[in-house]
This record gives C-alpha cells, sequence and structure tokens, in this order.
C-alpha cells in the first residue's frame, strides 16, 4: 500500500465505523471526494506552505464534537436534512478537508435567523477538543441560514486540551439586505492541528463582515472565503499571532460575483520564535462585476530572527471598471517609538510589549461585541506578558 | 553645583562624526540655551543625552547628578530625572495618551521609591497640568500623537514633561513648526516649570523663542563643536547679525565653502 492509500484507509475505518445517519448520503458523498483527492502535499499551490503531513500520518479516533450553543431569542436551530448539504456541491469541492468533514457528518449545529429578525444578543458556538490519552478528530460543521433583513452577530470558539484535529466548516448564507457579524476565536492547544472553512454567500445589498483571530494550534490552515452579490459589502478581518513552531496559514477568497461590490480585507499577523504563517488573498472579479470596488491589506510585524511570513495577493480580474487595491507589509517594531517610549521611562521589555499590543489594536478595536473585545483584550495583554 | 557636565563629547551617527568635543556645564535651575545652524550638531546632542542608540559615542564624559549618564539606558536617564522633549514627536497608533503617561510616571514614581497613583489620583494631576497648558481633555484618550497637529505634538511634550517634573529638561527645536500663538503657549507652559531644581537646555535655531522662554547662558555650536557663549544677549547679537556675522554657515553651505 502507498502512503496516499494507507492513510485514506485509517479514515475508512473511522468513516465505516459510525452508525447509520439521516444524513449518509451527505457522508457517502464526502468520504468518495475525499478518497479522491487525498491529502494535499506542497506540491499543490494552494498548500505550497502548508504541510499537512504530520495531519496524513496521524491516526486519529473520531470524537463526538463537543458543541455548546446559545441560541439567542429570534433564532431558531433547525433539524438538519441532506438536502441542505448538496451532494452536487460537494463532488465539486475541491478541498479534501471540507470532503473529509462531510464524511463525518453526525451534529450539524444548524441555526435560521428569520426574514426581518434584528438578534439582540450573539448567536454563541463553542467548540470544545479534549485528547488526553489518543490523538482525536472532530469535524464541526456550522450553517447559519440569515433570512433577507435581518441581523445577526456569530461567534465560534475553538479551543481545547491535548493533541487532536479539528476539521471545522462553518457556512452562511445571508439575505438580501441581511446584516451579519461574524467572529471566530481559535485558541486551540499547542498540539493541535486545526483546519478550517468558512463560506459566506451573501445576497443582494447585505453587509457581512468576518473577524478571524488565530492564536492556537501548532498547524493552522483557514479558509475564509466570501461571494458577492449585486452591492454587497463584504469584510474580512483577521489576527494571527504565533510564537515557538506554530504555523498558522490563512487564505482568504472574494468572489465578486455581481456588479456595485464592496470588499475590504485586513489582515494583521505578529510572528516570534520560529514561527511560520501565510497570507494568500485571493480576489476574483468576475466579468459582470463593474464598479467593484476591494481592498487589501496584509501587515505583519516580525520580532524574531527566525520568524517567516508568506504573504501573497492573488488578484485575477476580467471586469475593466473597478478600483481593486493591495498592500502587504513585513516590518519590525518601530526604533523611533521605542525610544520615544523608554525616554519617558518605560522599560525596554515593556515598551516592546506595548508596541505590540499596540500593533494588534486596531483588529481588536474593530470588534463589536463589547464582551469579546474585552475577552480579547485580557488574553492578548497576557500573551504578550507570558 | 553642577548639575549636569559635558566634558570634550565626541559622537558619530555610521562613519559621520557629527559631535566634535563638546563641554558645557550646566548648574541646577539654570536654563542653558544652544544656537546653531542647520547640521550644527544641536538635536544630536539632546538625543545623545537622552541615550538615543543610533549615535554611537566616541569620546567624553556626562556626568549627571553624579553618576555616568552614558552608561545608563534612556529609561534608566528618564527615571533619574532627563527629560527630552522631541523636535518631531513620534506617533503611537494603538497606545492611548492617559494609559502611555501614567505607564511612565508610575516607572518615575516607583524609581523614586514613591508610592504609584491609582487612577483617581492620576487623572486629578493630569487635569491641573493640561489646564496649564490648555490642553483639550479629549487627547487624552486618544492615541499618542496620532493626527495631532504640529502644535498639539508639542504641547503634548511639555504637558509630559509638567507631569514626569524632570530635573533635567532638554527642549529640542520645540519653537519649530509653531505660530507665534503656540508659541507663548508653549512658552509659558515651559517657564512655569523653571525651578530652583530644575535645569533647562533649550536647543533652537532661532532667537524668537528666547524672547519668551529667557536662558541665562547662551551657547553657539557650529560643526560639532562649541564656538561661542554668553548671556542672554548672545542671541539678540545673533539676531541681528545671523550666524554668518560669526562666520557659521549651514552644514551643506559649509561644505561648499570648503
Amino acid at each position: 500500500m502507498t502512503a496516499a492509500t494507507e492513510q485514506i484507509g485509517n479514515w475508512l475505518e473511522e468513516f465505516t465505523g459510525q452508525a447509520v445517519s439521516p444524513l449518509q448520503k451527505v457522508r457517502d458523498a464526502g468520504f468518495q471526494r475525499f478518497a479522491e483527492l487525498g491529502f494535499p502535499t506542497t506540491h499543490d499551490e494552494e498548500w505550497r506552505f502548508t504541510n499537512v503531513a504530520p495531519i496524513a500520518r496521524t491516526k486519529f479516533r473520531t470524537a463526538q464534537s463537543g458543541a455548546e450553543i446559545r441560541i439567542p431569542k429570534g433564532a431558531e436551530k433547525v433539524e438538519a436534512g441532506a438536502e441542505l448539504f448538496d451532494a452536487a456541491r460537494l463532488s465539486a469541492e475541491p478541498n479534501a478537508f471540507v470532503a473529509l468533514n462531510a464524511a463525518f457528518l453526525a451534529e450539524p449545529a444548524v441555526i435560521r435567523v428569520p426574514k426581518g429578525a434584528v438578534l439582540e444578543e450573539p448567536i454563541e458556538i463553542t467548540y470544545e477538543a479534549s485528547a488526553n490519552v489518543e490523538p482525536l478528530a472532530a469535524h464541526p460543521r456550522t450553517v447559519i441560514l440569515v433570512g433577507a433583513n435581518a441581523q445577526c452577530t456569530i461567534v465560534e470558539r475553538y479551543q481545547g486540551t491535548g493533541r487532536y484535529l479539528t476539521n471545522a466548516v462553518t457556512e452562511i448564507v445571508a439575505g438580501e439586505g441581511a446584516i451579519v457579524d461574524h467572529y471566530r476565536v481559535q485558541q486551540e492547544s499547542r498540539e493541535a492541528y486545526h483546519v478550517s472553512s468558512m463560506q459566506a454567500t451573501l445576497g443582494r445589498n447585505a453587509n457581512f463582515s468576518s473577524h478571524s483571530i488565530s492564536l492556537g494550534g501548532a498547524l493552522v490552515r483557514n479558509d475564509a472565503g466570501a461571494v458577492l452579490s449585486e452591492g454587497t459589502e463584504a469584510t474580512l478581518n483577521g489576527l494571527y499571532i504565533a510564537n515557538g513552531t506554530q504555523h498558522i496559514d490563512n487564505h482568504t477568497a472574494i468572489d465578486h460575483a455581481k456588479p456595485h461590490g464592496t470588499s475590504h480585507e485586513l489582515y494583521k499577523g505578529i510572528l516570534d520564535g520560529r514561527a511560520t504563517a501565510v497570507f494568500n488573498g485571493r480576489i476574483l472579479v468576475r466579468k459582470d462585476a463593474q464598479k467593484t470596488d476591494s481592498k487589501q491589506t496584509n501587515k505583519n510585524l516580525v520580532l524574531s530572527d527566525d520568524a517567516v511570513i508568506n504573504t501573497k495577493p492573488e488578484l485575477q480580474i476580467f471586469a475593466d471598471d473597478v478600483r481593486c487595491t493591495h498592500g502587504a507589509t513585513i516590518g519590525q517594531l518601530d526604533a523611533e517609538s521605542l525610544f520615544y517610549l523608554q525616554s519617558r521611562g518605560i522599560g525596554r521589555a515593556d515598551a516592546r510589549r506595548l508596541l505590540t499590543y499596540a500593533f494588534a489594536q486596531d483588529i481588536v478595536d474593530r470588534v463589536k461585541v463589547q464582551s469579546l473585545r474585552d475577552s480579547l483584550e485580557r488574553i492578548l495583554f497576557e500573551k504578550f506578558h507570558e | 553645583m553642577a548639575l549636569l557636565e559635558i566634558k570634550d563629547l565626541h559622537a558619530k551617527v555610521g562613519d559621520r562624526e557629527i559631535l566634535k568635543g563638546i563641554t558645557l556645564t550646566v548648574d541646577a535651575g539654570e536654563v542653558h540655551a544652544i544656537m546653531g545652524p542647520n547640521g550644527s550638531g544641536k538635536s544630536t546632542l539632546a538625543q545623545v543625552l537622552a541615550g538615543r542608540d543610533l549615535y554611537v559615542v566616541t569620546g567624553g564624559q556626562v556626568i549627571y547628578n553624579g553618576k555616568d549618564l552614558l552608561e545608563m539606558d534612556p529609561e534608566e536617564r528618564a527615571r533619574e530625572g532627563v527629560f527630552l522633549a522631541f523636535q518631531y514627536p513620534v506617533e503611537i497608533p494603538g497606545v492611548s495618551n492617559l494609559y502611555f503617561l501614567k505607564a511612565a510616571l508610575n516607572q518615575v514614581r516607583k524609581h523614586q521609591e514613591l508610592p504609584e497613583l491609582d487612577a483617581m489620583d492620576f487623572l486629578n494631576l493630569v487635569k491641573e497640568k493640561m489646564q496649564l497648558m490648555e490642553m483639550d481633555q479629549a487627547l487624552l484618550n486618544r492615541p499618542v500623537n496620532t493626527g495631532f497637529s504640529g502644535g498639539e505634538k508639542k504641547r503634548n511634550e511639555i504637558f509630559q514633561m509638567a507631569v514626569l517634573e524632570p530635573r533635567l529638561a532638554i527642549l529640542d527645536e520645540t519653537d519649530s513648526g509653531l505660530d507665534i500663538d503656540a508659541l507663548k503657549l508653549v512658552a509659558n507652559g515651559v517657564n512655569a516649570l523653571r525651578a530652583p531644581d530644575r535645569s533647562m537646555i533649550v536647543v533652537t535655531h532661532y532667537q524668537r523663542l528666547l524672547n519668551y522662554i529667557v536662558p541665562d547662558y547662551v551657547h553657539v555650536l557650529s560643526e560639532g563643536r562649541i564656538v561661542k557663549s554668553g548671556g542672554k544677549e548672545l542671541a539678540l547679537e545673533l539676531e541681528e547679525t545671523g550666524y554668518a556675522g560669526l562666520g557659521i554657515y549651514d552644514e551643506e553651505e559649509a561644505v561648499e565653502k570648503a
């Protein structure tokens, strides 16, 4: 047996060990697709800088995804039928992890926000993993369906202890004129593998913003994508902080499918130790998507000599009347600013921490949920005082 | 008693020697003005005294309050009472003025074995000092110098000085970029901080500032050396004849003439 078939064999054992589910059709399609694709290697352009061999080599037992879901007044949990997970789409899915997630679909969290509903409180979903005996794999699936002109906030949290794989897929569908504010805070254990895919399908004049905060994990890959309609406004923001030997890869993809769409992207990274990070920002402006306005920024603060960042914009523009800008920076702490703080009596180490914290501050400032912003400020403050 | 003794100080940036033997003694309570054309080394002297590592000291000695100043890190100098009002105050997005100043003051107080101020006492102190500088309290919650006008930045420097109460204040071209009203405001703030145990070094290109902050001594710097020293009347003399009257030119002009 080749390494690849052996790897798939391990998953097959787990796959067939599952009890039959009403979602079996989806699972079968998912596993079939996964078996066709196999795990990506660094020969795949999309995975060039992220080697998932440690995941592929590990034999994981399937874990129950330990979800804690808080549904506020105005929203409702929906029993998921197989029709929600389109088998045809799965067979076109190019991402092996998304296919694997479908193969292990167990209790997807499907939440509906009815048309016109305005939620006062956020929808909160926390996935907690605990793998203290053997490596476990969880495949959480979250689906949020937001009706036309509805407004809601979604907070996803990922955390855990031990060595495990979280392979998460989140789908958000926002109807015409809906306003959706999405947050995902990834604080996995330092031994964990975290692979995620967030896909937002946005209706006309919808306003969507997503904020992805990546702090934990040994090996992390996040794919965040949004498909825009006419007049849609989409924001993808991110903050990644890595030290030691952490590897954090953020791939974003914005698809301007229709005219008059606006997209903003701001991803900021702080790297220390021998950490590595990847930012790949794809923006597709289709032929019909005239008057698109798109801006992408990736800023990196590199605190050590051994940390590495690979940043790449990827613009594919097929319309001719558009405005698309992108920029990436990689820098160190500003010597002038350090001296200014020191010259007022603040010690060098404290000055460095203060400036590092300040670098992350504008992402945190964009968090509209007060309690989340407070907890992020606390987490970051502690992180920089380690 | 001498608070500061600079003896034959030499400093360079890269391969370029900028200070070529500065000797200067400042007693407690005195105000010394350092004047000179562009490129004469005025700002370098100010930055070297504050401990900017861009400049390498290649010779000489600086004794501050009986201690070797050049041995200290910038933060130690600040805690010992040295304050530099920057020519170009640095914008620090993401750090609020209030947080920054509280952290700074408490570091200085800790060093002086004084109790740290709590939020309330600190706010009261800050409000009092803001009145002195006629500063808008809204600036406190803004990030340090970020989006401040030129005048607001300079006032913020003197405001910080008022809060930190240094023993040696070095004002680096605090007048540059200020209109006459802003200049008077800044000068009033500085004058209010004059005290028998506080010395000041006022670095300026123009005599104008010295009409408002009247120095005890004036020194003229040229090509990294003090070429003339005198009382406050030396500034007025310079105002009439210009630096050329003393045979002193801007660095670039000097190079051309050589």
